[in-house]
């Protein structure tokens, strides 16, 4: 099934929820979602824990099967459907018998890629991208930055055209956090990847993206989608602008407002 | 020295509370951290030799001045004796080869299928559910009260000592595999799946990788356990192997014999464990753990 409106969408969710059934009934962790997301852009999900960020992604991923709606990239009905986007956790998850070479060209060697081609393919940009000098270790050598790094050079050679990134940054201290965004920024610069993002951070959200959705919880749900005008590429001085701040109250206001509602629901 | 410029330099400062602070504190007992020194390793070998020697001699003497029954305990004399005489004249060679082939034999099968076995419940769910009562049965079952219905069915060859060995082996090695498959990290497999791997390709470079370890930490129980296997099969019946050189020999009075056998039968377990210990160390090596 193609959609005709697909030319200008690399992901669209359409009416995507999830419904868990619990001993206590059904518990609704994702009220229906209807999103579309250009290609080559910079989105970002922002909201409270429980607020089924995760479901959706676990949806897109095809982990997860949708108790209704349908997840289309590039038009194509991809629901239910595994191997379509990289998706990287808070957890590196790098395999600790293997050097960070080898765990950076997993994705190609599971899509059947020649291991010779796929180190050939990896080397010289673990070399560009600031792990130079580590391929040949193992990750237990290796900092935490240096082991996100591996875990997002490993979903960017799985050469898909949408990377979910899953608070790649939420372990890491606040300095190697920073560093981390602007060479994220630089490697979607580079390759012309759809990035969605999903953090708790409020500041991280907007320096980053081009568009912001903000989400609530019970049911996990989107309240409102925010676009971040902000000229690239972005100093950091951008956070202290007026525009930045106006944005970020904008932000906080709505998920105190989803947080006290919740609060009031569960009382 | 340090105390003492402490207090000094703090006197000054805060009379009143350091008046009756110091009176308090005094009763509390000044302890130093235990300092272990270790001793040279020479010094350590020449105390283990020197026990050694020293039991030997006691025995020798015990024996020739009637302290204990020469006839039942033997002597390191004819011990000796009798060593010579095994390996000169004996069967020794043929023995030493029979345990050996028989404990070795057990032991990779045990392994190799124990392993196998416990890798193979990653698959289902439902058939690990199934399969538990009966491993954990087996698993507490004493096996070697078995021993007579084995020998029955695989006759007095070496085919029913290697049957007891790698009865002792497999359960543990498949158990501890077993455990390994439960502690694998679900998000490592949903990462697997995330890039489209098969479930074969999951198994191949995620769970067999990651259960290793577990493999290999059971190698060097397992080599135990399939000697004792292999032994307690030729006290049954067998007409080789040292564990039936050691049945012989107490049958027949040839208490020295006996002494020799196990001393044989103890170098023998020790030259496996080390040759073990070994093969660990280079798949531990080879894993990066």
């Amino acid at each position: 099934m193609i959609d005709t409106m697909a030319a200008a969408t690399k992901l669209r969710l359409d009416q995507v929820s999830m419904t868990f059934n619990t001993p206590a009934g059904p518990f609704a962790a994702l009220a229906p979602v209807t999103l579309a997301i250009s290609p080559g852009r910079f989105i970002s999900l922002i909201g409270p824990s429980g607020c089924g960020k995760s479901t959706i992604f676990n949806i897109v991923a095809g982990l997860l099967q949708p108790s209704g709606g349908r997840v289309f990239i590039d038009g194509v009905d991809a629901t239910g459907t595994i191997g379509r986007v990289g998706y990287m956790l808070q957890k590196d998850l790098l395999l600790p018998w293997r050097t960070v070479l080898d765990n950076v060209i997993l994705g190609m060697e599971i899509q059947g890629v020649p291991l010779k081609a796929a180190r050939e393919r990896a080397l010289p940009l673990l070399r560009r991208y600031g792990l130079s000098g580590f391929e040949y270790l193992y990750p237990n050598a290796l900092s935490g930055g240096m082991r996100q790094r591996a875990a997002l050079l490993r979903t960017l050679l799985f050469d898909t055209d949408i990377m979910l990134l899953d608070e790649p940054f939420g372990a890491l201290d606040a300095q190697t956090k920073s560093h981390m965004q602007e060479w994220l920024l630089q490697l979607w610069g580079d390759f012309e990847k759809t990035v969605v993002f999903v953090t708790h951070d409020v500041e991280e959200a907007i320096y980053l993206s081009d568009q912001m959705y903000v989400m609530a919880t019970r049911p996990g749900r989107l309240v409102e989608t925010i676009p971040v005008p902000i000229e690239r590429p972005r100093q950091r001085t951008v956070t202290l602008s007026r525009d930045f701040i106006a944005i970020k109250e904008r932000c906080m206001q709505l998920l105190t407002e989803a947080h006290k509602s919740a609060l009031e629901e569960a009382a | 020295m340090t105390i003492h410029h402490t207090s000094h330099a703090g006197a000054p400062l805060d009379l009143a509370p350091a008046a009756s602070a110091p009176a308090a504190r005094a009763a509390k007992k000044i302890r130093r951290l235990p300092v272990h020194k270790d001793w040279p390793l020479g010094v350590t070998i020449a105390i283990q030799v020197g026990i050694l020697v020293a039991a030997i001699a006691l025995w020798q003497a015990a024996a020739d001045r009637g302290w204990i029954d020469g006839f039942f305990w033997s002597r390191p004399s004819d011990v000796y004796a009798t060593l010579i005489k095994f390996f000169s004249a004996g069967d020794a060679w043929t023995d030493i080869e029979y345990t050996f082939g028989s404990t070795i034999l057990g032991f990779v099968i045990g392994t190799a299928a124990g392993s196998l076995f416990g890798l193979s419940f990653w698959w289902s769910r439902n058939y690990a559910t199934i399969a538990q009562p009966y491993m954990i049965c087996f698993h507490s079952l004493p096996k070697l009260a078995l021993a007579p219905l084995v020998i029955l069915i695989f006759g007095l060859g070496l085919a029913s000592k290697v049957a007891i060995a790698t009865a002792l082996t497999i359960i543990v090695s498949a158990l501890t595999t077993y455990a390994g498959v439960k502690a694998l990290d679900a998000d490592q497999e949903r990462l697997f799946y995330s890039l489209g791997a098969s479930r074969m390709q999951v198994f191949r470079k995620l769970v067999v990788p990651f259960c290793l370890p577990w493999i290999i930490s059971v190698l060097r129980v397992n080599i135990g356990l399939a000697l004792t296997g292999a032994i307690v099969g030729e006290f049954i019946a067998s007409q080789h192997g040292l564990g039936r050189a050691i049945l012989y020999a107490g049958n027949t009075y040839d208490i020295a014999l006996v002494w020799v056998a196990a001393l044989v039968l103890c170098t023998l377990a020790v030259v496996m464990y080390a040759a073990v210990s070994w093969i660990e160390h280079i798949l531990r090596k080879g894993i990066k753990q």
